[in-house]
């Protein structure tokens, strides 16, 4: 291997190493289990959701409803606990539902009515950010909230549904490992073996290189396109689910940030390894190497709004990694 | 006919890298006179057309414009001087977004002297007075998307006519037309060549050459390779010369087919067209012939459960075969190797290990997941068993040759045992050594299987196959065995000959 070739291949790893080791010197208390929890706590959200649109870049997709199913999700698991008063089970299959719909109809419109990726899963965007606020008249969910008919919603966000969100799992120390922590975790390693270890996921990879290749090969392609929009939406209700365990309110002013959180941390996650590819693996790393950046930055007194100008710098040069230094831009 | 030659080509060469495509070419165009270039794939045609025009440049030979010096640098220079090029894809010569108003007077919006305002006034006036010249009766406020595709053709034709053009170039113009729609293109045509217009018409279809031509140019492998002009134009000699035919053949061992694996009966793959039926014996390899859309990849796709049949029955081991996907055609043992590898077979994100198992994933793992082992296992085996010519089985595709990626393609194929194995035009863009080895892999596999594959070059089926299948116009027209075969009847039923005599 050449050196341009190293430099595809570890520059990110390099980088990400580079920086913790100058956040370490430079930031007191940066190198604690405390503060490592925080960073992945930061990011679990984000990180969800970036593993699900990965789903969808790997057949040659994109999903931009993803920010605003997580926070229909959130909506929808408010209502149905403060209003319609029930369980944490009805609350958490009713965000799944909607995750898995709004896929269903997201794969339908590219894949039937032929609208291309960007533009439908756009339109859907907008018409859930929408929808999300009709049955409250576009105030909040909180316990003792007043309807819009004027009667009181008397329900209550259940313990079991605010421990998605609050518990911590004892590890070496007491308290440390929040819930949504483990969800990360656990997705993440759940769809890298899908991806790369199943014939659905190398499948999945051969529709986003060569659709019709794909096709003689024997596969349903328009099946396997659907199918990932499908991982993205429930993945996507998923994140809502612990922002609203977070939470612990329906609150319509936030989770403004996770769509362009998520999508830098998988196209991010193209330029680890040398991937150059979507890729399960280089989106954690990918939403960690933010979650670094931004923690860092907060703690060395960075002002808040610095933060995007510099995700923004990190997006543009894992791309310029991915495309121009590697040459193998194949859309 | 003029005698002088309006337009005039002497030894032009052109090669790309170490690959020579044009080597010496030397043409010559009259004015009131519709020259026909033929050519299979790959003769050089395109890449003529697109010296003339001025895409390419060329390495050596003349090109003159009615006695002066014509050497165009770009597109734009090229139809100043008055060689006008319509190019295949009609969508390049118009803008669909457009009226046709605008279409026809696209060329004055730019350049020297094009006023800074649009005038809708002007470009009216303008536009009526081109179509007039043309008799085009198509209304001129309609967007080019909303007309039909013979419609748009017309609008490109008159839109280069606009120019006044001394020489008219025209790349397969009919490939995309019906015949009604065609028949208007050619009154077109003859208006054309009555106001002494000299054009050079590039096609493979016969029935348009033969309703056209007052010259025939054939062209093979980069040189002319016969020009017919004394009437009656000999079609047939034309059509030799373009598929051409080497006296060194490797003579094959022809076998004679043991028991049917494919019954196909009243098959009919286009509106019109008559029905086939053929069988297809276990053992033997049959190459299906004709020129380029006749129908063999229709045929092929339909064989491998891509597009239905209008009528007719296929049973296949001697039950009936109705598939309707590619997934099922696959269950059911029939394997298609397509035709352009880039567009249709490579997956260009995968290494040549990934692109060999892809069609057999589910025979591969367990719970679905990939078993590693196997898939390197089969990789390697294939590798060797054709020969491809890698460092491992993780190399990248584009790391291989034409040859090599053509070996991997079919490699994939036969990874597993078919019953009906097709290749549609497995030897594009194959060097010779790759197509020997592909085609004796082929014949020294073939028992236990049908092997049925579709080529346009002659010599291909003459060096592959034990029976070969002539087609012509979406239909089955004759048969020969690979012993004796009788060429010049072959070359008569691709240039669909003895159909156009009977009818």
């Amino acid at each position: 291997m050449t050196l341009r070739d190293y430099a595809i291949r570890y520059g990110f790893i390099v980088l990400l190493f580079g920086l913790i080791a100058y956040f370490a010197i430079a930031a007191d208390g940066f190198v604690s289990p405390q503060s490592a929890v925080f960073i992945f706590q930061s990011v679990a959200i984000t990180g969800v959701l970036a593993l699900g649109v990965t789903a969808t870049l790997v057949v040659g997709g994109f999903d931009l409803s993803i920010g605003s199913v997580a926070t229909s999700a959130m909506m929808a698991a408010a209502y149905v606990m403060v209003v319609l008063e029930q369980n944490v089970v009805v609350a958490v299959l009713v965000c799944l539902l909607i995750g898995a719909i709004v896929g269903l109809i997201n794969g339908w419109l590219i894949v039937y009515m032929r609208v291309p990726d960007l533009l439908a899963t756009l339109g859907m965007m907008f018409l859930l950010v929408g929808l999300q606020r009709i049955p409250t008249e576009g105030r909040s969910i909180a316990t003792g909230m007043t309807m819009p008919d004027g009667s009181v919603a008397n329900g209550k966000f259940s313990d079991a549904f605010l421990a998605l969100g609050r518990h911590r799992f004892d590890f070496f120390i007491p308290n440390l490992i929040p819930v949504s922590v483990v969800v990360l975790i656990v997705l993440a390693v759940l769809i890298w073996f899908f991806l790369e270890y199943t014939r659905f996921g190398r499948m999945m990879y051969a529709v986003g290189s060569n659709e019709r290749a794909a096709e003689l090969a024997g596969a349903p392609v328009k099946a396997y396109k659907i199918w990932a929009y499908v991982i993205s939406g429930v993945f996507a209700s998923i994140g809502g689910i612990l922002l609203a365990a977070r939470l612990g309110r329906g609150d319509i002013a936030s989770g403004n940030n996770l769509l362009l959180d998520a999508v830098a941390a998988a196209l991010i996650g193209y330029a680890v390894l040398g991937a150059a590819k979507p890729n399960a693996f280089g989106t954690a790393i990918g939403a960690l190497f933010v979650g670094i950046l931004l923690q860092g930055l907060t703690m060395m007194n960075a002002p808040y709004y610095t933060q995007d100008f510099v995700k923004g710098v990190v997006l543009v040069v894992a791309l310029v990694f991915t495309f121009a230094l590697s040459g193998r831009g194949r859309r | 006919m003029g005698n002088d030659a309006v337009f005039r080509v002497g030894g032009l060469r052109k090669s790309f890298g170490h690959i020579e495509v044009l080597g010496g070419v030397s043409l010559e165009l009259h004015a009131g006179e519709i020259t026909v270039l033929m050519g299979a794939n790959g003769a050089g045609k395109s890449t003529l057309v697109k010296i003339i025009s001025g895409v390419y440049d060329h390495a050596g030979g003349t090109m003159h414009l009615a006695g002066e010096n014509f050497e165009p640098n770009t597109p734009a220079e090229a139809i100043r001087a008055g060689v006008v090029t319509v190019h295949q894809n009609i969508n390049d010569g118009v803008v669909a977004d457009l009226d046709v108003a605008t279409n026809l007077t696209l060329d004055r919006l730019s350049g020297k002297g094009a006023p800074l305002l649009f005038n809708p006034g002007r470009v009216r006036r303008e536009a009526r007075a081109v179509a007039d010249r043309m008799g085009l009766a198509i209304d001129l406020k309609a967007r080019i998307s909303d007309l039909s595709l013979a419609d748009r053709q017309m609008v490109a034709i008159a839109r280069a006519m606009a120019h006044q053009p001394k020489v008219l170039i025209l790349d397969e113009p009919t490939s995309s037309l019906s015949s009604a729609e065609a028949d208007r293109l050619f009154a077109l045509l003859d208006r054309l060549r009555e106001q002494g217009v000299a054009i050079l018409y590039i096609s493979h279809r016969m029935s348009d050459i033969r309703r056209l031509a007052d010259r025939i140019v054939s062209m093979r492998d980069g040189v002319i390779s016969g020009v017919f002009d004394k009437k009656p134009l000999d079609y047939e000699g034309a059509v030799n010369a373009m598929l051409g035919r080497k006296i060194h053949l490797d003579r094959i061992e022809v076998r004679n087919a043991a028991k049917p694996v494919l019954t196909i009966e009243g098959l009919r793959i286009a509106p019109g067209a008559k029905p086939i039926s053929l069988t297809l014996g276990d053992g033997e390899v049959v190459a299906i012939t004709g020129l380029v859309g006749v129908g063999k990849t229709a045929l092929a796709e339909t064989l491998f459960g891509l597009r239905k049949p209008l009528s007719g029955t296929m049973r296949l081991n001697g039950s009936p075969y109705t598939p309707a996907s590619a997934g099922e055609a696959i269950a059911a043992g029939v394997f298609l190797v397509a035709k352009d590898r880039g567009e249709n077979g490579i997956v260009g994100g995968f290494n040549i290990q990934e692109n060999i198992s892809l069609p057999f994933h589910k025979r591969m793992s367990r719970f679905a997941v990939l078993k590693r082992g196997l898939e390197r296992a089969t990789a390697r085996r294939q590798i060797a068993d054709l020969g491809i010519v890698c460092r491992s089985e993780k190399d990248e595709m584009t790391t291989l040759s034409g040859g090599n990626q053509q070996k991997v393609m079919v490699a994939r194929w036969m990874a597993q045992d078919a019953r009906l194995f097709i290749l549609d035009e497995p030897f594009q863009g194959v060097d010779i050594s790759a197509r020997r080895d592909i085609a004796a892999k082929l014949r020294a596999s073939a028992n236990g299987r049908a092997t049925l594959l579709f080529v346009t070059e002659l010599d291909e089926a003459l060096e592959t196959a034990d029976r070969i299948l002539v087609m012509s116009e979406q239909t089955i027209v004759g048969e020969h065995r690979n012993a004796d075969v009788d060429l010049d009847r072959l070359l008569a039923e691709v240039a669909g000959g003895p159909l156009h005599s009977a009818a």
